[in-house]
């Protein structure tokens, strides 16, 4: 079994490309269980046709400690098992706190037992790494291969860059790697070409190129992913390409972050700042 | 030897403290929160921490202390505790009755950055507080500070939720008590009583943590500053804070709030210190100091003259709280003993110049610390190198005073294996005598045990 961590830059696409990577994942006949760990509780929508699910803490909250693997865990597209961990309103208690308990929870569950013949589980984590609970899926041998979803624009590079930093801290200790970089394009000048030169400095590699489509949107508010809702289309080909790169993936390091120095200069070298 | 891996030899440390001299925030604010008359006590936080509390301080008072907790759980950890406080605010009004519930927070609340200000409003707002009942609160992340710090920090929410002006003016001084016993602050109500001065004590734990044994449990025992002379703070002339660590921000906030000046003093341990506070008090509040307390003053006198052979040149090392520790040294020189090793583990410059102040010329040699890494276990490497006559401080000093074999005199927080601490005063002169003749009873002691046959003495 491998278990994947997405991470980026809030807003970046992160559960649009994990979701339509699963899809793909789960075309090619792999088991596939994806893990939302965002308090808005919307990392497997596209999966499950609506936000159908019930989050591990509510069913903490209710339930108290009487929890059922299955009073959380429900079916998806293709057979997918998505789970959302869920967490406080926004503006009260601690949602890192939230995660670190829910993947405690569904450990003891067993969701990640032998018995759920599981070939993936996809950690699709908020924003950017800000306390040690969204660290959680990157700690104690929990996730082995992260994958972070940017694209050419600064801020998104900045936060890659970031997060590269706490992988290369709990790599030393653990044995989680960073798998590659997904570029979700933006369409700024140069920027698949600026990514690949990011990637390389980091000591990785740009896994795929995903170019911004107008079908994304149709299949999301239609709430399917793009190979669900538009099979035959481009865009879906695309995380087909995507998913079978990340099956075929063995390129996996520990990152050498970038200096804020580095990172703008790369920036310039690009014409970015210009 | 208990501590027998104590080395002479200082290493120097920079991120380890063996042994601290301090306990954590909300110690403090419970402490405080119980000299208030009719006062619950809510930890808001998990049990263990409450349960914590609630045994430090009564395993020194030897009474029992009531609190309450939020009771957090995995849940309300990750959810935050509102709903957890508005439902013991709830209960603990329908089953226990207080008059005031004095929320204060917990490492664990804090850091998931609960907000009681929006809590206990929702609290009002849903009815849960009946009417002419209060709930007041404080912060007390125990990462920062002592427990010093959480007893300054409540006793400040006293005046933010209390102290209330009107246009009628009263002749009345604020004191405001910094952290002593409650026959300390019996003996300043004494004082202030034969002076004829009047004034309002806050926070004011006798009659609540030295209550007699009657019989008859009582929850909320009959001592305690009331609600109305809190408000009433408000009105007086003039404000005088016993501790500036655990007082001053409260005076300051009075200051603030209710334009009332103030002098912030040094608990009045010793002759000097309580001639500074009875002169501050003869004068804000107008009254002459009567002869009683002249006597007092030359029994005091008159008990170091005669034993002053003894007290001289002893060599004495101490540890404790800053507001304590200031006057005490104050009064060790009056005794012409000498102060050499003093350790404090709440943070803070007062405490450094003060001890700069007194000692730079009277003893140079002499070495203090103040601060999370100023603990027990470097006292202990100090007196290794060059030993000490006495030690003074709270239990924890004793394996030290075993191991060294030094006289030992307990005092300070906590106290858990001795009695006495909480009947017998040692501020004003009263209290200071009963001070110098416990440093000399352990002295005499000493000296009968363990010098030679022939310079055994009938007569001391």
């Amino acid at each position: 079994m491998r278990k994947i961590a997405i991470y980026g830059k809030g807003g970046i696409g992160k559960s649009t490309t994990t979701q339509n990577t699963v899809a793909g994942l789960a075309e090619m006949g792999r088991k596939v269980m994806v893990v939302g760990c965002d308090p808005k509780a919307d990392s497997t929508r596209l999966l499950l046709h609506g936000l159908a699910q019930k989050t591990v803490l509510d069913t903490l909250r209710d339930e108290g400690e009487d929890v059922e693997l299955d009073d959380v865990m429900k079916g998806g597209f293709q057979n997918t098992n998505c789970v959302e961990s869920g967490g406080p309103e926004p503006g009260v208690g601690c949602a890192g706190r939230g995660i670190i308990t829910s993947i405690n929870l569904l450990e003891q569950l067993g969701a990640y037992d032998a018995d759920k013949q599981l070939d993936y589980v996809f950690y699709d984590v908020l924003g950017d790494v800000v306390c040690g609970g969204f660290a959680m899926p990157i700690r104690d041998g929990k996730a082995q291969e992260v994958y972070i979803v940017c694209s050419g624009e600064m801020m998104a590079m900045y936060a890659a860059n970031n997060i590269c930093k706490s992988i290369a801290k709990f790599g030393k200790v653990g044995d989680v790697r960073l798998g590659g970089l997904i570029c979700n394009s933006r369409k700024v000048d140069n920027e698949s070409n600026m990514i690949q030169e990011f990637a390389k400095k980091l000591g990785t590699q740009m896994i795929h190129f995903v170019p911004r489509d107008n079908m994304v949107q149709h299949a999301e508010i239609n709430r399917k992913t793009v190979i669900d809702y538009a099979p035959d289309h481009a865009q879906a080909n695309e995380y087909r390409a995507l998913a079978k790169k990340i099956d075929e993936n063995t390129n996996h390091v520990i990152p050498t972050p970038l200096s804020m120095q580095e990172l703008e200069d790369l920036l310039v070298g690009f014409g970015i700042l210009n | 030897m208990l501590l027998r891996h104590t080395t002479e030899k200082e290493i120097d440390r920079k991120a380890l403290t063996i042994n601290p001299a301090k306990t954590c925030q909300p110690v403090g604010a419970m402490y405080a929160a119980l000299g208030l008359h009719g006062c619950l006590p809510h930890s808001h936080g998990s049990q263990g921490c409450c349960s914590y509390h609630r045994s430090a301080l009564t395993r020194h008072f030897k009474e029992p202390v009531m609190a309450a907790t939020s009771s957090f759980s995995e849940g309300s950890s990750v959810f935050g505790g509102s709903s957890n406080l508005v439902t013991a605010i709830e209960t603990i009004f329908t089953v226990y009755e207080p008059d005031i519930i004095a929320v204060h927070t917990t490492c664990l609340s804090e850091t998931i950055g609960d907000d009681l200000t929006q809590i206990v409003s929702k609290a009002k707002e849903e009815g849960k507080v009946p009417d002419g009942k209060l709930v007041i609160h404080c912060n007390t992340p125990s990462y920062v500070g002592t427990h010093i710090t959480g007893y300054s920090n409540q006793v400040s929410a006293f005046v933010k939720f209390f102290s209330t002006t009107t246009p009628k003016k009263r002749n009345v001084v604020n004191l405001v008590a910094g952290w002593m016993e409650p026959s300390d602050m019996r003996e300043i109500k004494r004082i202030a009583k034969i002076m004829e001065a009047r004034t309002i004590l806050f926070p004011d734990m006798s009659g609540v943590l030295d209550s007699p044994l009657t019989g008859k449990f009582e929850m909320y025992p009959p001592g305690g500053t009331t609600v109305q002379e809190l408000i009433a703070t408000g009105d007086s002339k003039f404000t005088i804070g016993l501790g500036a660590y655990s007082t001053e921000d409260a005076c300051v906030k009075l200051e603030n709030k209710c334009k009332i000046k103030f002098e912030v003093m040094e608990i009045p341990i010793g002759l000097k210190a309580t001639d500074r506070f009875i002169t501050s008090l003869s004068r804000h509040a107008n009254v002459p100091v009567p002869d009683e307390l002249t006597k007092e003053r030359g029994r005091l006198v008159d008990l170091i003259a005669d034993n002053s052979k003894y007290f001289y040149g002893k060599r004495v090392a101490l540890y404790g709280d800053p507001d304590t520790l200031i006057p005490l040294v104050e009064f060790l020189l009056t005794l012409d003993m000498r102060p050499v090793y003093i350790v404090t583990g709440t943070p803070g410059k007062h405490f450094d110049e003060s001890m700069k102040e007194l000692l730079s010329k009277k003893i140079p040699e002499a070495k203090y610390k103040s601060g999370e890494r100023a603990d027990m276990f470097q006292l202990h490497q100090w007196i290794k190198q060059e030993p000490v006559d006495l030690l003074i401080g709270n239990t924890y000093g004793k394996y030290i005073a075993r191991d060294e074999n030094i006289p030992f005199v307990r005092y300070g927080f906590p106290i858990a294996d001795r009695p006495g601490h909480n009947y017998f005063p040692h501020v004003g002169y009263v209290g200071s005598t009963n001070l110098a003749i416990q440093l000399l009873e352990k002295l005499l002691d000493y000296q009968d045990r363990n010098c030679e046959e022939e310079k055994v003495e009938f007569q001391m």
